[in-house]
């Protein structure tokens, strides 16, 4: 009897770790729809010096789709769910449909009016609270930084909040093994290699892996994913289209963008947006440069040479 | 009302025992804020065996060191490292907190801010202590964070208005090291180390660190080339050029991120920060991110094609033409007056 209980427990166990090898393992990416800081035109700069962020054009943050690659890479490998999230405007849709044409099984877009103006804190708490809800993961990906801010914070804020370890800088995953990562990072002057518990959350640089390009049969299914607000917006003025219906349709379709609010997520409002920015803009300045100081130089063989003479005569040169 | 700490607590960081001269650039830096704020300059050692480095933050005006030495704690590890600084912060609530923006600062002062939270603010280039009016109200003595933002179009200050603990990382070599001559009669201050099961989810299974053998910082010349240059097989007359000089070669974020040059060889706010005798900055438009990182030079050398590009505004010679063809041209004139 008493072997027999025995027996059945480690069946069970047997079971439940084939169960787990089955299953794969769960990874929730965080991806940020980002202006295009690097190709920022005299347009986008206003009179007073700030910048017109709805002039500039929204790409995807770089490193995000190196970390979506990571996590599909695992699916591949071991099997398991990819799972993307952003948290921003309504438009940041654009790069969740770019993650389900890369291979993710999943979307969801953190969006509230109540979220503008987020510092790297505010923003971690909203998305820490948003992948509470969606729950059961191994990993939490991110890029290491987005190029609007080059922060690189909202990661290990967001794994503090989960209360869960962090790896920065990850360059490469070298196996998982009985719950455990080993993973290849960046430090300064070199590399270490460590090994970490799961669940764990990774940012990755950019030059771990390339992103898959787009396939083409995901294209054709997912160009039509939806967020709720693409849908409400579907419906407005025409009579025909209820919301719930629309949405259900979507749902069974598979072509449904999870869409949270803040209601929807049960936050503490004090703690989201401006108001959970304990960093605020006191100033902004355009960039004045000095200008006019300098000395004009031909850029003929005889100009060059003068400006040699004066450099060696300064003990500047020689 | 309680009184406010206006203590400057800095993050000491070591590798291997020794110490990143960020932490000495920041101590010198936190020296003059905690004089402004009518606070004292405390340094935070964390590791094995420090107490040499500890006693070394007195050179630079440390009044306390506290340390927590032991010998689990040799490398760093994000859990125990950020659960040590947690709990002092907690307790102690020092009004302003530096670390340097090298990658262990980066992986350590977020997890730190989120737990206290606390506001942080990347890669500084500018600290400074002022009063401010924010929403018409008035704050005695804040941190101003000053750095530069969206693409380096414009400079933006950051205050942290209601929080205790105001945070800032700042890149190496932005602040000025700066040593006194005769240092302070400091106080070491031990804080024992409790290990908690949670130190021993990340294991350091092994590490490679080689000493950086390019060393910018130091060199009398430097000969710098941005994006502009267009090819990789442009970029070498770059090197042609530094070489003959006796200089280091260098690059912009964008010559780096195009693979013209090595990142240990970008100059600007988020690579090294240097002071030459002279720079030659070629075909380089002159984003803020990258005078940042070199306009205090004692001399500095435009050649850009834009006669409008940034660069001018910065420089003390300028050749307006293309470097790909001026380059040479400065070569041969150059070689012509050694002979």
């Amino acid at each position: 009897m008493q072997r027999c209980v025995q027996t059945g427990a480690l069946n069970q166990s047997i079971i439940l770790r084939i169960k787990k090898a089955a299953m794969g393992f769960n990874s929730i990416v965080m991806v940020k729809q980002v202006p295009d800081t690097a190709n920022i035109s005299g347009q986008v700069m206003k009179e007073d010096g700030t910048v017109n962020r709805a002039k500039l054009p929204a790409i995807f943050n770089h490193e995000d789709r190196v970390a979506i690659e990571l996590a599909l890479q695992i699916k591949d490998k071991f099997g398991g769910k990819v799972t993307a999230i952003t948290m921003g405007p309504p438009r940041a849709s654009d790069i969740l449909r770019e993650c389900l044409y890369m291979g993710a099984d999943e979307a969801y877009l953190i969006s509230d009016r109540k979220f503008a103006g987020a510092d790297t804190l505010a923003t971690s708490y909203v998305l820490s609270e948003a992948i509470k809800k969606i729950g059961g993961y191994d990993f939490v990906f991110a890029g290491r930084q987005a190029i609007d801010g080059d922060t690189a914070q909202v990661g290990p804020q967001t794994a503090e909040k989960l209360h869960i370890p962090q790896i920065t800088y990850s360059e490469e995953i070298l196996g998982i093994k009985d719950g455990s990562v080993q993973i290849k990072r960046k430090i300064d002057g070199g590399f270490e290699v460590l090994e970490s518990k799961l669940p764990l959350l990774v940012t990755v640089i950019k030059d771990a892996v390339s992103p898959r390009p787009f396939k083409a049969r995901r294209v054709m299914a997912y160009k039509n994913a939806r967020t709720l607000l693409e849908l409400e917006k579907l419906t407005e003025g025409n009579s025909l289209l209820y919301i719930d219906q629309l949405k259900d349709d979507y749902v069974n379709k598979g072509l449904y963008i999870h869409t949270l609010t803040m209601d929807d997520l049960k936050l503490d409002e004090s703690r989201c947006g401006v108001h959970g920015s304990p960093t605020k803009v006191h100033k902004v300045e355009s960039v004045v440069l000095a200008g006019g100081s300098h000395e004009m130089i031909e850029p003929t063989k005889e100009g060059i040479s003068r400006l040699i003479d004066q450099l060696l005569e300064d003990h500047i040169l020689g | 009302m309680e009184k406010l700490n206006k203590d400057v607590w800095v993050f000491v960081e070591q590798r291997d025992g020794k110490p990143a001269d960020v932490s000495f650039e920041l101590l010198s830096k936190g020296r003059k804020l905690a004089k402004n704020l009518n606070g004292n300059l405390k340094s935070v050692v964390i590791g094995h065996d420090v107490l040499a480095l500890a006693e070394e933050t007195f050179r630079f005006g440390a009044v306390e060191a506290i340390v927590v030495d032991h010998k689990e704690l040799g490398h760093y590890r994000t859990m125990p490292y950020s659960r040590i600084i947690n709990q002092l912060i907690e307790k102690e609530k020092p009004r302003v907190m530096l670390f340097g923006a090298t990658i262990i600062g980066r992986d350590l002062a977020p997890r730190v801010a989120s737990y206290t939270k606390s506001g942080l603010t990347a890669d500084c280039t500018d600290l400074q202590v002022s009063d401010v009016q924010y929403l018409r109200k008035d704050y005695k003595d804040l941190l101003l964070q000053i750095r530069p933002a969206f693409g380096g179009n414009i400079i933006a200050t950051i205050i942290s208005p209601d929080v205790q603990t105001q945070m800032a990382t700042v890149r190496e070599g932005v602040m000025r090291m700066e040593p006194l001559e005769k240092h302070v009669k400091g106080k070491i201050r031990n804080i024992e180390y409790t290990p908690d099961p949670v130190d021993e989810l990340v294991k350091l299974i092994e590490q490679h660190r080689q000493e950086n053998k390019v060393n910018l910082k130091a060199a009398p010349i430097i000969v710098a080339g941005g994006y502009g240059m267009r090819t990789k097989a442009n970029f070498e007359l770059i090197r042609e050029l530094a070489d003959l000089l006796g200089g280091e070669v260098a690059g912009t974020r964008a010559a780096v991120d195009a693979g013209f040059i090595n990142h240990d060889r970008q100059v600007g706010q988020t690579g090294v920060t240097v002071r030459p005798k002279l720079y030659i900055a070629c075909a380089i438009s002159g984003a803020i991110q990258h005078r940042a990182g070199m306009q205090e030079a004692n001399k500095i050398i435009a050649i850009n094609s834009d006669p409008e590009a940034p660069i001018f505004g910065v420089a003390h010679y300028g050749i307006v033409g293309d470097a790909i063809e001026i380059i040479p041209r400065f070569i041969n004139v150059f070689k012509q007056k050694l002979r």
